[in-house]
């Protein structure tokens, strides 16, 4: 008689992922991070799930592995949206009006002020430090594409872009910048 | 370590050895230096920068807490700048902490509360954003206060170094960073044991004992020092008591053997001294089958009555008595004197029989005398410990911890043997899963590869042994590839961990009853003396073969002749000088027929040629094997006494319940697993009209007429330390000192003691080897019952659990008995989590709660023997091992049935 818990195949394309990348560094020392910024590449963030199983294959607590995933802001916990969009808040950008273009990104979006991901799971807004473009700055960078010299405007208009177009990431895109 | 190094501090001359840090030198001249992040018991860290000092020559400040003494090195531990920056870290922290030490459980013992009193900090300077955290005590232990961290990280790191718990951690970072669980999880949903090391680890108010809160702070107790009563590490604990009540326990950092840390059961696990349960007066069993409480006096003349009556009608060996493991060695002296010189029987036994009896049996056979041959400071030396057969972490914990803070440090590597995946696994570099019962197949399958790669130790079996051309000889047939077969280790793992163990500079062995509950016990640990031997591993520091005693004085117990065939000091009562010594001590004829053993008893009683039974603190009717034949045997008795704290399921059966005081409540002596006697000391009053088990047996005896009479129960200890040479140095005042007592054997007066056993020859001259062979267990999985059945402890509870079930917060961690097993079996009966299950041998059975966990391997089932209401004990064997009569508790043959849905 099977039990109705008896795990069936629980494997999903995540977790062959994460099986990967963690083959690729194992036995090595210190690589936490590069495991931690390759699953994230390529899952989008790092879920309770995928820090457990990468906690127990560099044979870490999963207090340290959190412990290193909350210290650095590179690090995501909760999901993100279809498009992730960066806004720069490095000096230069911080002078040339990064606010503005946070409250224009934000509110056109109905998120708060401070970002965030809207329900829709569509946009995903953060704020960031310096990206080291300050020739273009105030930027925001969307899905990897930078769109520098914005002002408010220009900024709801670049995420209508990705409002209309439905654009998927990775996909190219110039109102001014270039893939970064 | 060269040596002595010479520096200044302060401009005071002190003296230090190479690799010590300024702090530690400072400390121990008396030298003041603060520190938050500093604690003795870890690695030191640097973090909190209060420890900085000036250093004639050096670059700035350095933490004096990480830095190493040089020759010639002037310190200077307070100037200017240093106390400026001091004041400016105070400063900082109060920026962000909670004035509230009016109500804070820390206040008295916190250090910064200390500093700020010592600085003059009042307000901070630094006004500006702080933060509000919510409490979190979401489980019946430990409370947390984020806003009063000081995130000096020693909670983080006790956890993870010491423990091996690793439940903690430093989450975001700058001023947004705080201590916590990996998503703020509850401590229940952690891999929290609830030992609070990191409650004892933290300097401040954020992590205090939830059952302490509010009872009583330092400036409101009577505090005491004694040893814990659970397990047989003896860790060195001090009570707190308020109004006659314990309302916390600590443990003095740096002193005792488990200098400053403790576990669940030993920290949290007081409330049942206070327990309305208590039994207050003695209680006498009527016609109706209803107990009457009477006086002590009444109690005591029927008590001597029956047993007069009986004896003289049936002969002094119709009647037996069960010492006692957890009163003191004073207690279990008095009554085995009691049974003998009194009643005039050697049928006196107690647990240590369904315990350690192969340890004492074997190693008396292979080494010549049988206890822990090395010390619990000691294990940690070893650069390779070979743990079998103890779970370690759940049964004897602070020794765990030992170990595995030397492995974190990479000064150990472990080899594990056990048929279950237990705690410790998780910290060895190999890990072997042998099936129940195959322990002397796997030591000699490692012992035949050892010879084979000629890694043994000639010069040390030349010169310190016998018998090993026959273990040679014997041992041909034992190739790795074979002993797979049998133990289901795989061969590469077996050669493995012989390698590591034979080439290691240091080896130890730790085992417990993994290795002696089985009907080959006194086998098994033969098995263990000749890897040692084999090894050359004893009879220096960091290696030995270290039994680990399951209860805190079963080492005393036996120490103190609460066995069958000898006296105190192991002397044989067919010795015919020995009870000669005795006779003219004690005054009276004694018996020389060995008595029964207690497995031997309980045949009798059920023959009807025992008739009595007296019971001194033990619960045989929980901890017995194949209980519903212990239970007929109690039955069919004309009178059973029950000497105890609690009703216990024993006492439930008995015509006379006689109220003792609990380990909090008298005076006397412990001897601890590493032959350690210590003195434990009462610090409140019993309850009622109970009394210390030695007062309540001296008066019985002199009933029955003969006198027993002690002023003090110290009177006892002089006695013993008289009759007894291993005892002869180990008297009160020697071992009075917060030093902790004395090793036996301690053959004189002012002997030091004897941290480690067999220097330069066995007790019994030269080491024997002796040849054993693989037996299979008694019973082995058929069809009807294919699964096996292996029981024991688990950390939360403690024996029959009369004690830790008495502590609401225990309770509330491990409320119920868990059938451990696999998931493929699990898969199999289609089984899920939490599910009750029927498991049935041929002898009972019982219903329990199922836990599918990758702990248990397939075909092995394990169930904790604490719960009465799920008696696994219903289910074990009476199969003993024919030298020492213990049971195998390890290994039955089991079905499994599921019963009910979660």
């Amino acid at each position: 008689m099977p039990a109705d818990c008896v795990r069936t195949s629980e494997k999903n394309a995540g977790a062959s992922i994460v099986d990967k990348i963690l083959k690729k560094y194992s036995g090595e020392k210190g690589a936490l991070i590069p495991v931690l910024q390759e699953t994230q590449e390529a899952l989008g963030y790092l879920s309770e799930e995928t820090l457990e199983k990468i906690a127990m294959a560099t044979g870490r607590t999963l207090a340290q592995v959190y412990g290193v995933a909350t210290f650095y802001t590179q690090f995501r916990l909760e999901p993100i949206g279809k498009h992730l969009v960066r806004i720069c808040h490095g000096t230069a950008c911080h002078v040339g009006g990064a606010e503005d273009i946070d409250a224009a990104v934000c509110g056109h979006l109905g998120l708060p002020d401070e970002g965030g991901t809207t329900p829709d799971m569509e946009f995903t807004v953060e704020k960031v430090v310096c990206v080291g473009a300050c020739s273009l700055a105030p930027i925001m960078i969307v899905d990897g594409v930078a769109h520098g010299r914005l002002t408010p405007d220009k900024a709801r208009n670049v995420i209508k872009s990705y409002q209309k177009s439905g654009k998927d990431r990775q996909v190219e895109n110039s109102v001014s910048g270039k893939k970064v | 370590m060269s040596g002595e190094i010479k520096l200044k501090i302060d401009g005071k001359v002190c003296l230090g050895i190479k690799g010590e840090t300024i702090l530690e030198v400072a400390r121990r001249n008396e030298i003041w230096i603060p520190t938050l992040c500093y604690d003795e018991r870890l690695e030191p860290y640097g973090a909190c920068r209060l420890c900085l000092v000036e250093v004639k020559g050096a670059r700035g400040f350095l933490p004096s807490c990480t830095t190493e003494i040089n020759d010639g090195m002037e310190v200077r531990t307070s100037t200017k700048r240093i106390e400026s920056i001091r004041r400016t870290i105070i400063e900082l922290l109060l920026s962000d902490h909670p004035e509230d030490c009016m109500t804070c459980e820390s206040a008295g013992l916190c250090v910064l509360q200390d500093l700020a009193y010592r600085y003059g900090v009042r307000k901070s300077p630094y006004a500006g954003e702080s933060h509000k955290y919510e409490i979190l005590n979401g489980n019946p232990l430990i409370e947390r206060d984020p806003n009063k961290c000081v995130l000096c990280g020693r909670c983080v790191r006790i956890c993870e170094d010491v423990v091996g718990a690793g439940v903690y951690g430093f989450v975001r970072r700058g001023f947004d960073a705080i201590v916590s669980t990996p998503y703020e999880r509850s401590l229940l949903d952690s891999p929290c044991l609830f030992c609070g090391q990191c409650v004892s680890a933290c300097p401040v108010g954020a992590l205090t004992s939830k059952i302490s809160k509010g009872k009583g702070r330092l400036w409101d107790v009577k505090k005491t020092n004694t040893i814990c009563p659970y397990c047989g590490v003896g860790c060195t604990i001090t009570l707190w008591v308020k109004e006659n009540r314990i309302v916390n326990v600590t443990a003095p950092v740096g002193k005792g053997v488990n200098k400053g840390n403790l576990c669940v059961k030993g920290r949290f696990g007081y409330q049942f001294v206070n327990s309305p349960d208590r039994l207050k007066s003695p209680l006498i069993r009527q016609k109706d089958g209803s107990f009457m409480r009477v006086g002590w006096k009444t109690a005591v003349s029927y008590v001597a009555e029956n047993l007069s009556r009986i004896r003289d009608k049936y002969g002094p060996d119709s009647i037996a008595g069960l010492a006692s493991a957890r009163c003191t060695n004073e207690e279990n002296y008095i009554f085995q004197k009691f049974m003998r010189a009194a009643i005039g029987t050697n049928n006196i036994d107690h647990c240590a029989r369904l315990c350690h009896s192969p340890s004492v049996a074997g190693l008396a056979q292979t080494f010549g005398s049988g206890a822990m041959t090395n010390s619990i400071e000691d294990l940690a030396l070893a650069d390779v410990t070979f743990i079998i057969g103890s779970n370690t972490t759940e049964t004897h914990p602070v020794i765990s911890m030992e170990l595995i803070r030397a492995v974190n440090a990479g000064k150990k590597k472990l080899i594990v043997a056990d048929p279950r995946n237990i705690m410790i696994s998780k910290f060895a570099e190999i890990v072997m899963n042998h099936k129940p019962g195959t322990d002397v197949a796997l030591l000699n399958g490692m012992m035949h590869w050892i010879i084979k790669k000629n890694l043994h130790d000639m010069d040390f079996i030349r010169e310190r042994t016998e018998g090993f051309d026959e273990l040679k000889r014997h041992l041909r047939d034992y190739a790795p590839k074979k002993v797979e077969k049998i133990t289901g280790v795989p061969e590469e793992d077996i050669k493995k961990a012989a390698e590591m163990f034979a080439t290691a500079t240091r080896a130890n062995i730790v085992y417990s009853m993994g290795i002696t509950q089985h009907t080959t016990g006194t086998e098994n640990v033969m098995s263990i003396s000749n890897l040692a031997m084999l090894t050359g591993n004893i009879g220096k520091p960091g290696t030995g073969v270290n039994p680990l005693r399951g209860q805190n004085n079963v080492q005393g117990a036996c120490d103190m002749g609460a066995l069958p065939d000898v006296y105190s000091g192991y002397q044989k009562v067919t010795d015919d000088a020995a009870r000669r010594m005795m006779e003219e001590a004690w005054g009276v004829a004694l018996p020389e027929k060995p008595g029964l053993k207690v497995t031997e008893m309980v045949d009798a009683a059920l023959r009807g040629e025992i008739r009595a039974i007296y019971v001194m603190g033990e619960n045989p009717l929980i901890t017995d094997p194949d209980l519903t034949h212990s239970r007929k045997a109690f039955k069919n008795l004309e009178f059973l006494v029950v000497q105890d704290i609690f009703m216990t399921e024993t006492a439930e059966f008995a015509d006379v319940v006689l109220p003792s005081a609990s380990f909090a409540e008298k005076d006397g002596t412990y001897t601890n697993t590493e032959r350690r006697v210590q003195r434990i000391r009462k610090a409140i009053e019993p309850p009622g009209e109970a009394r210390p088990d030695w007062e309540i047996i001296c008066e019985v005896s002199s009933l029955l007429g003969y006198r027993m009479a002690y002023s003090t129960v110290y009177d006892i200890t002089r006695e013993v330390a008289r009759l007894t040479p291993s005892y002869r140095g180990i008297t009160p005042d020697s071992i009075a000192g917060a030093a902790c007592g004395i090793q036996w054997p301690c053959t004189e007066e002012d002997h030091p003691g004897t941290p480690i056993l067999h220097v330069g020859k066995f007790s019994r001259g030269k080491g024997k080897f002796v040849a054993v062979d693989y037996k299979p267990p008694a019973e082995v999985p058929t069809k009807r019952y294919p699964l096996v059945l292996t029981t024991g402890r688990i950390l939360t509870h403690y024996h029959a659990g009369s004690m830790t079930r008495r502590c609401p917060p225990l309770e509330e961690i491990a409320p119920e008995a868990l059938a451990e097993i696999h998931e493929t079996d699990a898969a199999a009966y289609g089984i899920c989590d939490g599910d009750i299950v029927e498991i049935s041998t041929r002898r009972g059975s019982i219903e329990v709660k199922a836990k599918v966990t990758e702990r248990a391997n397939p075909g092995v089932i394990f169930i904790p023997f604490h719960y009465a209401e799920a008696p696994v004990n219903l289910l074990t064997p009476s199969a003993f091992d024919p030298v020492c009569k213990i049971p195998e508790y390890k290994v039955s043959a089991v079905k499994v049935k599921k019963k009910k849905y979660r």
